[in-house]
């Protein structure tokens, strides 16, 4: 396994030599270094704890090729040229200036049968188990390789090396035709119904200059499972004592698998601090690969035969035994920056010095306090966990678990690698055969034998040199004060003194910590329990989670057939849901400026009410309401009698929820007997086709209706003032287009500028108004026609702020500006419109007592005092110019506009018992600014009606 | 994110679907017949049980079908609505 280490990386500027295969901490040790970076808040220089994705303190910000803010060193792969820096802390997130050159994040979908999570012995063993039933299946794997835990020791299967095992394994595995094998990829979350999210890194390992341009550097895998298997396997626990985070501390696993896998020895004398058999295995381990034991630290008093026979064979190696001891301190007194010498002495049951202390010089502590089963996805589908004192750990609770889900090998307490394979393999077997849960293997036995070990202290130990999360510098003297402050659940704890919130997450010390402070409490791990592990459990750039919805893709933009011509004209536009339309054109002024807003649409004003204005209103929602019972179907839906309506007649409708609040309006137009075109708000379209679905599903199938939505097929040019007339004559020769011809609110199908088209004539500025509609595909060349034909009378192209003003002028509501779900259809002085010969959805409400009361807010136009001040669109109405709080609110603003053909500003408002008010004096007040307004009624302009047929 | 039973599609994805809150409120035969509390409690009050909840979803993003479904409001277990019960979902399909 030695490594050839051939080129260099940098970190915080320093070359370091590294290998294939190397992680950034696997080079530093082999470098000699103990320690990277410094802790956020106490400055305590970040010992390398762990070895992969288990237990890191040290992480860093890498530099080159992409870069990523803050990842543990023991999982950054190197590459020739990678660059580095520690963290004093937090990460720093650069957001690139633009998206050029940016690398690619993409997203995909897969289902299997079975989900293995882990691709150690037992998910290995389950995955082959599974693909032998021909089940589609999926292995997921963190690390580079596949193997886990095997990766990182010498270990034996079925008499020849792990890894020749592993690499056979892999491969019956990759040539299955159904199984897939993901390495470098994180499963971050286990959903509902099967789902689980995975982040898989393809190019983060490689140096930027060889990775190939289409190659996405994340995928985020969204797998749907029928059945998981999690072999998440474990964690190697460390242990609170003094200085335990000082460099030089290590997992013993961790020191293991620099020293076997990586050829990089942590340290030269070593005491080997342990409280299980795994622990003296780990000291064989370490002394095969060159490391001097000095002393073996056991706390128990009764290893048992298997724990007695290594220990004597680690004594005739030469190594101090030191049965039913503990370290209780590190030492550094040169201040050398790591580790030289521990103290040791004899422990009670609870951790606690018992004698004298002896010193022990050395330069690695390998602590390794048990091993906690990785149970995060378990927990994260309301798997329970339970305590189990011979394992001393937390363990699944299978018989309460979900059918779907089953753990696997050391995730389930399996410690024993045989053991640990035969059950990988029958639980893989169950899962592909989706039996039920009886047949989960019976729980394992704790073959390392381990004694309960979390807190090690004497009367002396200074509780502020004790960690119980390196990553967030919380240490005893942390944990007591929030217990002195009374706190008592481990959710609580967690937040008073941040355990488990930093990078770390609580993956290898949340179970310690928790552990601790169970004891501090004389209580029991069980009873405390830990906190919960929410996912995602790494994190997922935000950039991965954008995936190709960013810039163009990120939102749909829909444009009528004329959006072209819009752009061409230098239109200003403004997004009305997903659409995006004209709000005005400006035009050169004489002096060579560029009109602002309110000078366009003062002209597109007068040019529209004195002449002809034209608008594009292809975004208006249309539904095509066809059948027998379409008639009836409409009576029930809208508040207007719509049966009654004349084949080639119009009618303006409102719809009202079942509580009789407006819900939407618009014209309806009967095309034939049993044939309606249905037209809502523009924002409305969808809304409106679910609510009709909706009714016509559930609460009357036996209405015969069809409801189709028609809005892209028409496009919609409004042709409005009074020279309209001669402008549509002028392209429909053949149509009497005289005031008794085509009479107000009637409808005409007719050809105009040489193709078919459906005139209305309706109006929404109280001008005399044709509404052409035409197939899409013509919308832009009839546009051009209508400009054409309109030459003549300086016809005037106006854009959605030109038409708020005209129909405010007119006080025609916008449903969802005049409205906001709690105006009902008389508050909206829309009365006129409820048919009193029928019943129809929300008429019983109108009858409620509450939508009878006279200080309703109701629909009113305001006109500011001074005729000049343009009142903000939200202002509050008050009754006293400069009143003593609480000042009573009975109203608020709801349009507000200049008005070339009032002379002056006006609003529309919702006032408290607005409709009796008319002529009040008000003050319409908006961040510190008090308008006095007069009330008046809501229409303004023409309250007569004489303009609408030109 | 949930895999819901559309009668017509089968299981889809939630991010399909529009929730239709609880099911099997029928719209009152004859609404005039309520009292204000009554009618008030048609309107607005809802159930909010630990557990097995009747609701409907409407597969908005796909065939359009209005449907129920029993749903645990705890563990997220869906069971399909017993055909025949008094569900109200579309029983024909018109020209």
């Amino acid at each position: 396994m030695t490594r050839d280490r051939n080129y260099t990386i940098t970190v915080d500027g320093r070359p370091v030599p590294a290998g294939q295969g190397d992680t950034v901490a696997s080079a530093l040790i082999a470098d000699g270094v103990r320690s990277l970076g410094f802790s956020p808040y106490l400055n305590r220089p970040h010992a390398i704890w762990g070895i992969g994705s288990g237990g890191a303190c040290a992480h860093v910000q890498v530099e080159s090729g992409p870069g990523e803010p803050m990842v543990p060193a023991t999982t950054v792969e190197t590459y020739p040229g990678l660059r580095v820096r520690s963290l004093h802390g937090r990460g720093e997130v650069s957001l690139p200036e633009s998206d050029d050159g940016e690398p690619r994040h993409d997203h995909t979908w897969a289902h299997c049968d079975v989900l293995v999570v882990g691709g150690g012995p037992a998910g290995l063993a389950a995955a082959r188990a599974a693909a032998d039933t021909r089940a589609r299946v999926m292995i997921v794997d963190d690390a580079p390789d596949l193997g886990g835990h095997l990766r990182h020791a010498p270990r034996r299967i079925h008499g020849r090396s792990a890894l020749d095992w592993v690499r056979h394994t892999a491969e019956e595995l990759r040539e299955h035709g159904d199984v897939q094998v993901l390495t470098r990829t994180t499963v971050t979350g286990q959903y509902h119904h099967g789902e689980l999210i995975a982040l898989e890194r393809r190019t983060d390992h490689r140096a930027p200059a060889t990775i190939p341009t289409h190659m996405a550097r994340h995928r985020l895998w969204h797998i749907r499972a029928r059945q998981v298997v999690l072999a998440t396997g474990s964690m190697e626990r460390p242990l609170a004592f003094a200085g335990n985070d000082r460099p030089g501390v290590m997992l013993a696993g961790a020191a293991v698998g620099y020293a076997w896998a990586h050829s990089a020895p942590p340290g030269e004398r070593a005491v080997v601090m342990g409280a299980h058999n795994e622990a003296l295995v780990a000291a064989r381990h370490l002394a095969e690969a060159g490391v001097d034991i000095s002393a073996v630290v056991d706390a128990r008093t009764d290893p048992g035969p298997a724990g007695a026979a290594l220990l004597d064979e680690l004594w005739r190696g030469g190594a101090q035994i030191l049965q039913g001891h503990a370290v209780t301190e590190t030492r550094d007194p040169e201040a050398s920056g790591a580790v030289t010498a521990v103290r040791v002495a004899p422990i009670d049951g609870s951790g606690r010095a018992r004698g004298e202390e002896t010193e022990v010089p050395c330069d690695l502590v390998a602590v390794s306090g048990g091993f906690d089963p990785c149970l995060a996805l378990w927990t994260q589908v309301d798997g329970g966990t339970r305590y189990d004192p011979a394992h001393a750990a937390f363990l699944p609770e299978e018989s309460a678990a979900p059918a779907t889900v089953r753990c696997a090998g050391a995730a389930r307490g399996t410690r024993d690698l045989d053991a640990a394979l035969a059950e990988g393999a029958a639980v893989g077997h169950a899962a592909a055969e989706q039996r039920a849960i009886p047949t989960r293997p019976t729980p394992a036995e704790p073959v390392h034998h381990p004694r309960e070990l979390w807190l090690v202290t004497t009367p002396h130990t200074v509780e502020t040199e004790v960690l119980v999360d390196p990553h967030r510098d919380a240490t005893l003297a942390d944990v007591r004060a929030a217990l002195d402050a009374n706190l008592r659940s481990i959710e609580h704890v967690k937040r008073h003194t941040t355990i488990g919130t930093g990078p770390e997450q609580g993956r290898a010390w949340g179970v310690l910590a928790s552990a601790v402070v169970g004891q501090l409490l004389d209580t029991t791990p069980e009873q405390l329990g830990t906190p919960r592990r929410r996912a995602p459990l790494a994190p997922i750039p935000l950039a991965t989670v954008a995936g190709r919805d960013r810039g163009d893709f990120f939102d749909p933009i829909r444009r009528t057939p004329m959006h072209q011509w819009h752009l061409e004209q230098g239109a200003v536009f403004e997004d009305i849901g997903q659409w995006r339309r004209a709000r005005y054109y400006p035009r050169w002024t004489a002096d060579g400026q560029v009109e602002d807003m309110a000078a366009a649409v003062r002209r597109e004003c007068r040019s529209t009410r004195e002449s002809v204005g034209m608008l594009d209103a292809s975004t208006l929602g249309k539904i095509l309401v066809e059948g027998a019972d379409a008639p009836e179907f409409l009576d029930r839906i809208y508040a207007n009698m719509m049966s009654t309506l004349r084949i080639g007649k119009c009618r303006y409708g409102v719809i009202c929820g079942a509580d009789g609040m407006v819900r939407d309006d618009g014209v309806c137009v009967r095309l034939a007997e049993d044939r309606y075109l249905v037209t809502t708000t523009s924002g409305n379209a969808d809304s409106t086709l679910a609510w009709l679905e909706e009714w016509q599903q559930t609460e009357w199938p036996q209405l015969r209706v069809q409801c189709t939505p028609v809005t892209e097929h028409w496009a919609t040019i409004s042709v409005v003032g009074p020279r309209s007339r001669e402008v549509l004559g002028r392209l429909a020769p053949g149509l009497d287009v005289t005031a008794t011809g085509f009479e107000f609110m009637g409808m005409r199908n007719t050809e105009i500028a040489g193709v078919p088209g459906l005139v209305l004539r309706v109006s929404f500025s109280g001008e005399l108004t044709y509404e052409i509609n035409v197939p899409s595909w013509y919308g832009l060349g009839v546009w051009e026609a209508v400009l054409e034909a309109g030459a003549p009378y300086d016809i005037t192209p106006y854009g959605t702020e030109t038409m708020h003003v005209l129909r405010a002028e007119k006080g025609f509501i916008v449903v969802g500006h005049e409205t906001d779900g709690q105006v009902s259809v008389q508050d909206a002085g829309l009365g006129w419109a409820v048919s009193t010969r029928k019943d129809f959805v929300g008429k019983r409400s109108l009858a409620r007592a509450d939508l009878a009361r006279d200080d309703r807010e109701q629909l009113v136009a305001l006109v500011p005092a001074d005729g000049a001040t343009v009142v903000a669109e939200g202002a509050q109405l008050i009754t006293h110019p400069a009143p003593e709080p609480p000042v009573p609110m009975v109203g608020h603003v709801t349009s507000s506009y200049d008005s070339p053909a009032l002379g002056t500003p006006f609003s529309l408002a919702l006032l408290s018992g607005g409709r009796g008010r008319h002529g009040e004096r008000l003050y319409a007040y908006h961040l510190g600014q008090t308008v006095p307004v007069q009330v008046t009624d809501p229409v303004l302009y023409d309250r007569e009606g004489t303009r609408r047929d030109g | 994110m949930l895999l819901i039973p559309c009668p017509w599609c089968g299981p889809r994805e939630e991010a399909e679907f529009r929730y239709g809150g609880q099911a099997h409120l029928s719209y009152p035969d004859d609404p005039w017949q309520l009292d204000d509390a009554a009618w008030g409690d048609y309107l607005y009050m809802r159930a909010n049980p630990e557990g097995e909840f009747a609701e409907r979803w409407f597969h908005a993003h796909g065939c359009r079908t209005w449907f129920t479904v029993r749903r645990h409001t705890v563990t997220n277990a869906i069971t399909p609505e017993t055909p025949g019960a008094s569900s109200p979902v579309r029983t024909e399909v018109h020209p």
